[in-house]
């Protein structure tokens, strides 16, 4: 797995250089530092085709993408489909049922046929924006995941049907994983009884991440676990199970703290209302900021060997993307523990019992 | 904070809560709960052999001690049984010893008294004959140089009174 990972670094590498040093030729008008800043950028966010590289034509300086245009949704008056290959990276005007629509830094704007775009004040954009449910890079990416663990999860569970309660194939590798979630996470945190219910959830959420994770520091360029709506939308399902599952024990804890002087119960009812709100606030703030951080150090250090451009600058920035790289790897393993060990603890709390 | 919120993509929000809920509920039925239950049963079975393995490891023990035990048995019986033959043995050397012991010391003794009785009637028989010859010998000689006199008679019978032919 290292190696193959290392090698779509260096698939990477290759990829960007050929972009970069384009730039550096045609574009005299944008330093490198920009280039590499904006591209970084516009890694991280969020983007309606999947586009692989890009390369720039040569005579007439334009941008040329390689990649698949994506489905784009968009609920305004009814519901507009088209291909994301009509809007053009923002440079053409798309007329879908009398509405115009052109797309700006990763938005969807509703415009009018010149594609006018105004500005307030503060130089933001005041067009009115549809309710944009497209079929994005990662939307498509979560769904690739999803098919890739049904297919592996599946096929690990008929494994054992086929062969006498021993697992089979590649599913075989994450068998120890599942036992380890179950384990190692579960039943410490929620209870021999209890952890049984939370089970598909933990189970889910942790190969959810980390598969995600993977992907994106594969050479696609996804970023799917470090952009906010995707961790909220995680979180979001955590605190619904805390909440929904939790017994009379864990709102008597929060309401009316059981074991401390009568004043003070009051007192401390807010705070643990505040921690029922912030601690899947923390989950989601601390898997979206890893995964984005991760990915800003490696581009950033992947941008730097093109600003040295001498043998000892590059190289060393080489080997800092190696070293990098390999902890990010560590971090996407990471990272997805700790959410499902976060999550466990958070249910272990709303299903304890009033003895413990 | 601003900008976080600004970027906030509901369509991702939506597809991504959508996709995941249904992943959880799809996986829960065709995957972890298979999954989960098959790694169970092969646990229990794992359990179920390890505990009739010590099972069966406990009934051998419980038979070679068995074993161990009708072996001492068998062995103390053995022993006893040679001890007892040794000893009827030696019993019957001793009683045979003593047996012909006592039979030689009442051959001895019977040999000793007729050899004393020969012994005794040899003597009285060399007595009488000594006395005889004596006699004869002494009425010869005497014949010579006396007539058959009573003193004389007397006089020797005094004599060998006088003489004891006690051995």
């Amino acid at each position: 797995m290292m190696y193959t990972k290392s090698r779509s670094f260096f698939l990477l590498l290759i990829l960007l250089s050929a972009s970069f040093i384009h730039a550096k030729e045609e574009e005299k008008t944008q330093t490198i530092q920009e280039e590499i800043t904006e591209y970084i950028y516009h890694h991280v966010q969020d983007s309606h085709d999947f586009s692989l590289f890009s390369t720039k034509d040569e005579e007439t300086g334009k941008k040329k993408y390689y990649g698949f245009p994506l489905p784009v949704i968009l609920i305004d008056e009814g519901i507009k489909v088209f291909m994301s290959s009509k809007l053009d990276h923002g440079k053409k005007v798309v007329e879908s049922s009398g509405k115009f629509y052109k797309l700006d830094h990763g938005k969807i704007y509703e415009t009018n046929s010149e594609g006018y775009i105004s500005y307030s004040d503060d130089g933001k954009i005041t067009n009115a924006m549809p309710l944009d449910l497209s079929i994005t890079k990662s939307v498509f990416s979560i769904f690739l995941v999803s098919l890739l663990m049904f297919f592996l999860f599946t096929s690990l569970a008929k494994s054992y049907k086929e062969n006498n309660l021993i697992a089979k194939g590649a599913g075989r590798f994450f068998e120890p994983i599942v036992i380890l979630i179950r384990d190692e996470i579960a039943i410490p945190s929620i209870g021999e009884e209890k952890h049984k219910r939370y089970m598909a959830f933990l189970l889910t959420v942790f190969f959810f991440i980390w598969f995600l994770n993977l992907l994106g520091l594969s050479p696609l360029g996804v970023n799917v676990t470090g952009n906010i709506a995707v961790t909220f939308g995680l979180a979001l399902i955590t605190f619904l199970i805390t909440n929904l599952t939790a017994n009379k024990t864990y709102w008597k804890h929060i309401f009316w703290m059981p074991g401390v002087p009568v004043w003070l119960k009051p007192l401390l009812a807010p705070i643990e209302l505040l921690g029922v709100f912030i601690k899947p606030f923390s989950l989601m703030i601390r898997l979206y900021a890893n995964i984005l951080a991760g990915h800003i150090v490696l581009y950033s250090l992947i941008g730097l060997i093109f600003i040295f451009k001498n043998l000892v600058g590059s190289s060393l920035s080489l080997v800092l993307v190696f070293f990098i790289s390999m902890i990010e790897i560590l971090v996407a393993l990471l990272q997805a523990y700790i959410f499902t060990l976060l999550s466990a603890l958070y249910f272990g709390f709303a299903v304890q019992e009033e003895d413990h | 904070m601003e900008k976080l919120i600004s970027e906030f993509s509901s369509g991702l929000f939506f597809w991504q809560t959508v996709i995941f809920v249904t992943l959880i509920f799809l996986l829960r039925k065709y995957a972890w709960k298979p999954i989960l239950d098959a790694v169970n049963e092969r646990e229990k079975s794992i359990r179920d052999s390890l505990n009739s393995a010590k099972e069966a490891k406990k009934e051998m023990e419980n038979l070679q001690a068995e074993n161990k035990k009708i072996l001492q048995e068998a062995r103390a019986e053995s022993d006893a049984m040679i001890n007892q033959a040794k000893q009827s043995g030696k019993d019957l050397v001793e009683e045979a010893k003593s047996d012909a012991r006592s039979e030689a010391e009442n051959i001895l003794a019977q040999a000793r008294t007729s050899i004393e009785n020969e012994k005794r009637s040899a003597l009285n028989e060399i007595k009488n004959q000594v006395a005889d010859l004596s006699i004869d010998i002494a009425s010869k000689v005497l014949e010579q140089e006396l007539d058959d006199n009573k003193n004389h008679q007397d006089y020797i019978d005094k004599l060998l009174k006088e003489k004891k032919f006690d051995k």
